[in-house]
């Protein structure tokens, strides 16, 4: 046992850190530093200079940019990102459908995507929930129905997170209903301007635009865009949901918004003391879960999530979500000038803090529910 | 950075779970030991002592092992997961430890190498209790006037390391556990424990090393206290968890297991959360002990706050997922939440420690575990 990390890995974590905050593009930790929303331009441009110092895919093969890194190595890239005020590299590209098409891809498949989705010359989206699929996933009912050298796609997917901007959807569909559900299932990628595929905004509680439903209406798609085999995408999807918990407990984002919140509080710290303790708190169990992370970390066999990669993301969104409430406390009557211009006095950090707050209540539902967690956790850790 | 046990470690938990699950292979023998005075069993205590758990700490000059918070960390957690009642953190990390940072060489080499032997039960006398301790008297003999309560066992201690306030500020002294003018009155713990009041009136007593303030060397035997009775509460944890999870398989209500109810297995999946959480903080404390002892008080607040939240959720769902038989004496889960109780008050409680938190809170931005 220690405490401290090898020479080898705090160089890392230096260099890491020298880099992001001193060469990363400035106008958009700027931008993530104030909580403000990224535009598109934004989360490109930050891909893109990620990729150019070969750090946008460190978790892919070598050959694809990977960058063969420890996965203690890999958990102080992404924390000193999240510290630094750095956008982490798309998820829907670099953890999601990158390494399933590396893994699974026909060699025409990595070779035309990999790297434009390295260096998000493709924007992914992902449709993989239905109305009626969501942590059910795989009662999905979005067919796909071999013509000659095509698929024929009809049906919808929803919650498809920023598909606004998606040039490719990656989705689950049905390519055989007479078998148990799971064993019917394709992965297919679709250029989301093919005829027949409509996007259409679902507004949320904060007001914003995240997510949304995606219809196909007899999308014709070429067959050399099936990943891997036929009736096997259940397989490549469990690769990729596996991989997508990985990282989940967004620790050095949380962090640093608390420390920005000790900030907003400022003398109040002293003089209240029921707030000073709840910090306190929620400083500790953050730590805690930052403990955990790195027990984790060092425990993952090469590839394979902890089965308490669960824990990390439960308790992350958890304490994610409680940090944007504190926020809102903090903001007191503030946190109705969320509309406010340029003449408020409203402070920044207060404007935004509502919108934030309700925004990540979808942290606890979205990449597994956290009742989908405790379901793993009850099942697979305590054999309940 | 690298949280798991090297397998010299491991050979000594195993050594030391060997033994005590000899010693206390169920509940009813561990009652059966503190239904009986000492409350404790000294045979066991004389087999930790062969075992050089008693030792551990100490350096080898004064008849110890030489070891560090690692290998006492296991021995604690291994005490907690059985609920052994020997008086392992109170006497050789507390007690010892005190004795180790104050005492003059001589000190050391007898009353460390006789509490390593498992000669010599030693306990410490801490907290006073209505009328503070003064010492009165030059030089290394003086006597001792005052109140300590509670002394955990302290009616069986052979001999006793006492705090008192005097004019250079909080001294230790140790007192023989018969000395003249010593009173003790001794009574039982809800945990099956004992602890005594302990009154002197001019009771004989010899310094520990020179004189001098030792404020400094009991805050850091406290935090390297609390770090290993987080331990103790961390193995207790682990086996009330292990045992509710059993319980919610095995027993049958409505003609289904207990497990076939999400509403309950849900509740199992939080307090596994909870348990990993406060494993990762408690085994960082110990490292930070061992590795960074300037910021171990921190770390044992930090370690004490969590666990305190802990071992409340895990105790007070560990009873009620069991229904009545975890209510009963029969049966052990209700001892767990007894001894995490203890614990949990025992050194500042949760509330406490993130009162501490909660004063530095502002003295840091982004909080940094690791050295």
């Amino acid at each position: 046992m220690k405490l401290r990390l090898s020479d080898e890995d705090a160089r890392f974590r230096d260099e890491m850190r020298e880099y992001f905050t001193t060469r990363f593009p400035e106008h958009i930790r700027a931008k993530v530093l104030a909580r403000q929303e990224l535009s598109k331009d934004d989360i490109v441009e930050s891909q893109q200079a990620l990729n150019a110092e070969g750090l946008a895919v460190p978790n892919w093969p070598v050959e694809w940019g990977g960058r063969d890194w420890s996965q203690l190595q890999r958990h102080l890239w992404h924390e000193e990102m999240q510290l630094a005020g750095v956008p982490i590299p798309l998820a829907f590209n670099a953890s999601m459908i990158g390494p399933v098409i590396a893994a699974f891809g026909s060699e025409e498949m990595k070779e035309r995507f990999l790297p434009k989705t390295a260096n998000l010359d493709i924007w992914w989206s992902q449709g993989f929930s239905e109305p009626d699929a969501g942590s059910d996933l795989a009662s999905l009912r979005t067919t796909a129905v071999r013509d000659g050298d095509e698929y024929v796609v009809n049906g919808q997917k929803t919650w498809t997170t920023l598909g606004q901007y998606g040039d490719w959807i990656f989705t689950l569909v049905r390519t055989d209903p007479d078998v148990k559900k799971q064993a019917g299932i394709s992965m297919l990628l679709i250029d989301m301007t093919t005829p027949g595929l409509t996007v259409r905004p679902i507004e949320l509680i904060d007001g914003g635009h995240e997510v949304n439903e995606v219809f196909f209406e007899d999308v014709r798609v070429p067959a050399e865009n099936l990943v891997g085999e036929e009736n096997k995408g259940w397989n490549y999807a469990k690769f990729l949901l596996g991989n997508e918990r990985v990282g989940v407990a967004p620790v050095g984002t949380t962090k640093r918004w608390l420390a920005d919140a000790k900030e907003a509080a400022g003398d109040r710290l002293s003089s209240d003391p029921v707030l000073a303790s709840r910090v306190a708190d929620l400083e500790n169990e953050l730590m805690a879960l930052e403990l955990t992370a790195l027990r984790v970390v060092a425990h993952s066999a090469e590839g394979k999530p902890h089965p308490a990669s669960s824990v990390l993301k439960l308790r992350g969104t958890e304490l994610q979500q409680a940090v944007t409430e504190l926020y809102v406390d903090l903001a007191g009557p503030w946190a109705l000038a969320s509309g406010a211009g340029d003449g408020s006095s409203a402070p920044d950090w207060a404007r935004v803090s509502t919108t934030q707050y309700l925004n990540y209540r979808k942290a606890s539902i979205y990449g597994g529910s956290n009742e989908v967690q405790r379901q793993i956790i009850s099942g697979t850790i305590l054999g309940l | 950075m690298d949280f798991t046990y090297d397998s010299e470690t491991v050979a000594l938990r195993d050594a030391v779970r060997g033994l005590l699950g000899k010693a206390y292979p169920s509940s009813e023998d561990r009652r059966g030991a503190t239904n009986t005075e000492p409350g404790f069993d000294e045979k066991v205590w004389g087999r930790l002592a062969e075992l050089g758990a008693l030792g551990l700490p100490f350096s080898e000059d004064d008849g110890g092992a030489g070891a560090g918070p690692v290998e006492v960390s296991i021995v604690a957690e291994e005490i907690g997961r059985v609920l052994a009642p020997e008086p392992f953190v109170e006497s050789v990390v507390l007690a010892g430890g005190l004795v180790a940072a104050a005492g003059t060489a001589e000190q050391r080499a007898d009353v460390l190498g006789r509490l390593s032997a498992g000669e010599n039960v030693l306990l410490p006398a801490l907290l006073d209790s209505g009328q503070p301790v003064s010492a009165s008297g030059e030089g290394e003999s003086v006597t001792l006037t005052g109140a300590k309560e509670p002394v955990l066992h302290g009616a069986r201690a052979d001999q006793l390391v006492v705090s008192a306030v005097t004019d250079r500020g909080v001294e230790l002294f140790l007192v023989a556990g018969d000395a003249e003018g010593l009173t003790r009155t001794g009574y039982r713990t809800f945990d099956g424990g004992r602890a005594a009041r302990i009154e002197l009136d001019g009771t004989p007593a010899v310094r520990l090393g020179e004189q001098g303030d030792r404020s400094a060397a009991i805050d850091e035997v406290l935090a390297a206290a609390r770090i290993a009775y987080s331990h103790e509460a961390l193995g207790a944890m682990e086996v009330a968890l292990s045992q509710t999870v059993e319980y919610l398989k095995t027993r049958k209500q409505f003609g289904v297991p207990l497990n076939t109810f999400q509403a309950l297995t849900f509740r199992a999946a939080d307090l596994y959360v909870s348990m990993e959480l406060a494993r990762s903080t408690v085994m960082w404390a110990t490292l930070v002990l061992a590795d960074a002892p300037e910021r171990a008080a921190e770390a044992a607040s930090r370690a004490k706050a969590i666990v305190s939240r802990t071992s409340r959720h895990i105790g007070q769902e560990a009873i009620q997922l069991h229904g009545g038989i975890g209510m009963t004496a029969e049966y052990s889960v209700g001892h767990y939440m007894s001894r995490l109780t203890a614990l949990d008050h025992w050194l500042g409680d949760g509330a406490e420690h993130r009162a501490v938190l909660a004063a530095s809170v502002r003295d840091h931005g982004v909080l940094e575990p690791l050295a």
